[in-house]
């Protein structure tokens, strides 16, 4: 289980200005085996935020606890092996295969001159299969398109956050807009993805969004941001209104229950002059 | 797919093989032929052993000095593309080498005495000072080292150090500018061992921090923040790299001079034959880095003979074409 209490945090301020709060006082939780969204209009600090659950910002005042840890007291790499993040996107400064790539998942759980052995590489395989990516294990992972490398980048966390063989259970996985830059296809991948990995291999994930659809299709629950605190939070179907949206987005939309997607819908109006 | 471990000591063996044999064959090359057998012959004493004398006195250490200033400028140019996240970043790319060159032609012009010292300590302390410089401003912004900063704050102290270096050269008289000019063509004509002993230590420490580096440098290849939640400290592994490799191109341009394109030829034709992998390429690069210097040296000495040409015209003239087919290829 991930809990924040009551997290503040404020970027650097620019020469002679004033510390601007990015997050004032933002409290969440993700229980074991949930899929948690996060949604909010842009430079709400969904980004800041996932950043500071994973560890990559230290929040100025409040906490963050894995586990009741204290991710503060948790070392780089005992957090990696627990944890792993997926960014919107990645490029690779140099060429490397797929299989290159997932195998740097394992580098918390190697020694400084350790080299991966054959327990590491067939952890690897077992998260690509995972992610539906073996076939490309050789492949040069720059040849790969956005939604390949999307899934071949979520089989690294896999493999990050494997012990023996799989994912242990408690085990989080974090996505910074995974749909973001993907078309609609891909999209629904990435949807089925997120929850095959989180009934099958019952994995934590956190997945924030701009995509109101995907997150009625693939959350449990919903934290809404706006402008660094929680305007709303609690079961998806119970926290997206129309009432939440226009206070996050300004836009009026519709939302209805759809019974062939088996989620709510929303179909965005307009936007509210 | 071969291990990692297949390919390190496949790439080690095979070009390890190649230094190995142009640090043997290149002092036979030369205006008096010897003969290897006859050099390496223990009952002929060494007084009286001619090729012995003219292998090991004359053109061993030049050799030697190409194996040390290529396998560091090869392997230092690794370490600042992985750490820049560039390709075409070059162990000169943060100003090493101009504050280097500022150095030395200092001592040059106004004659500091310490014997044959008196230049290459020069060279060290300016590129020392030039690193200082751009590691302090890469610093004072951020907590950890911006990177960006680094690239604008290099590329800025190599253009103001190139207008001291204008200044300073004005001031020189004909002899010393010829010297100078010599200085920065780079030349691996060392004449004795000492100066090669006594940069050795600082590349010794410069390369286990390349050892410890190559896995960090593999996770940075993802970018910084992917890098840090795979469990890297990316703030250490940042300074362990800049400082590293700016002290084994200090040390190595002492030696040598800004022997230029080495450390951006070497690393890419060695990753089209290996891969990306830094646990190969770096030793791949650094075993490389000094057959392929030493193979150039043997070109300046003998392309022109009896006039031998500075190994830095010859690294540039391949070197320069090679780096604009890399801006172009497809």
């Amino acid at each position: 289980m991930l809990q924040a209490a009551d997290v503040r945090f404020a970027y650097r301020p620019e020469r002679g200005g004033t510390a601007k709060p990015v997050l004032s006082g933002v409290s969440l939780v993700v229980p074991t085996g949930r899929v948690v969204g996060i949604l909010g209009p842009n430079g709400s600090g969904k980004t800041t935020l996932l950043r500071i659950l994973n560890g990559t910002l230290r929040p100025l005042a409040g906490h963050v606890a894995l586990d009741g840890q204290d991710l503060a007291t948790l070392s780089r790499a005992a957090l990696a092996r627990r944890m792993a993040s997926v960014p919107q996107e990645t490029h690779l400064a140099f060429d490397y295969s797929v299989i290159e790539v997932v195998l740097m998942g394992r580098y918390p759980h190697l020694g400084a001159f350790e080299v991966e052995g054959p327990a590491d590489l067939a952890i690897a395989r077992r998260a690509l299969a995972a992610t539906g990516t073996l076939d490309f294990e050789a492949r040069s992972f720059d040849t790969l398109s956005g939604g390949e490398k999307q899934r071949v980048i979520i089989a690294a966390a896999l493999a990050q956050i494997s012990d023996e063989r799989e994912p242990r259970a408690g085990t989080l996985l974090l996505l910074d807009e995974p749909t973001a830059a993907l078309d609609l296809g891909y999209q629904l991948e990435v949807a089925a993805l997120v929850r095959e990995l989180n009934r099958q291999l019952s994995l934590s994930i956190v997945v924030s969004t701009h995509d109101l659809n995907f997150a009625a299709g693939v959350c449990d629950t919903l934290v809404l941001l706006r402008a660094g605190t929680v305007l709303a939070a609690g079961a998806a179907d119970v926290v997206l209104t129309p009432e939440h949206i226009r206070a996050l987005y300004d836009v009026d939309a519709d939302v209805q229950w759809h019974a062939q997607a088996g989620h709510l819908v929303v179909v965005p109006i307009g936007r509210r002059a | 797919m071969k291990t990692v471990r297949q390919r390190f000591i496949a790439a080690t063996a095979g070009f390890g093989a190649l230094a190995v044999a142009a640090t043997v064959l290149a002092p036979l090359a030369g205006s008096t032929p010897i003969n290897l057998r006859r050099a390496l012959d223990p009952s002929v004493p060494f007084a009286d052993n001619v090729d012995a004398q003219i292998f090991f006195v004359a053109r061993l250490p030049r050799t030697l000095a190409g194996a040390l200033v290529g396998s560091t400028l090869a392997s230092a140019g690794v370490v600042f593309q992985g750490l820049l996240r560039n390709p075409l970043a070059t162990p000169f790319t943060l100003g090493v080498s101009a504050g280097a060159a500022l150095g030395a032609m200092l001592a040059i012009t106004f004659g500091l005495s310490l014997g044959w010292a008196g230049v290459p300590a020069a060279s060290f302390a300016g590129s020392l000072g030039a690193v200082g410089v751009v590691y302090g401003l890469a610093r004072a912004r951020h907590g950890g080292l911006s990177t960006n900063v680094l690239l604008l704050a290099g590329v800025t102290m190599n253009a103001f150090f190139s207008a001291l270096i204008l200044f300073v050269q004005y001031f020189a008289d004909y002899a010393e500018t010829y010297r100078i000019l010599r200085w920065l063509m780079g030349d691996l004509d060392v004449s004795s061992y000492q100066p090669l002993m006594t940069a050795l230590p600082l590349v010794v420490v410069a390369f286990l921090a390349f050892g410890w580096l190559a896995r960090p440098l593999n996770l940075l290849s993802l970018g910084a923040d992917s890098a840090e939640t795979r469990g890297l400290d990316v703030a250490r592994a940042q300074r362990v790299a800049f400082l590293s490799a700016s002290v084994a191109t200090g040390a190595a341009v002492s030696v040598g001079g800004p022997v230029g394109f080495i450390g951006i030829i070497v690393p890419h034709l060695v990753r089209l034959l290996v891969g990306s992998d830094h646990r190969v390429v770096l030793p791949a690069s650094a075993l490389f880095g000094a057959a392929f210097l030493i193979g150039c040296d043997v070109v300046a000495r003998t392309a022109m003979s009896p006039v031998e040409l500075p190994v830095g015209v010859i690294t540039a003239l391949i070197g320069g074409p090679f780096f604009l087919w890399l801006l172009v290829r497809p």
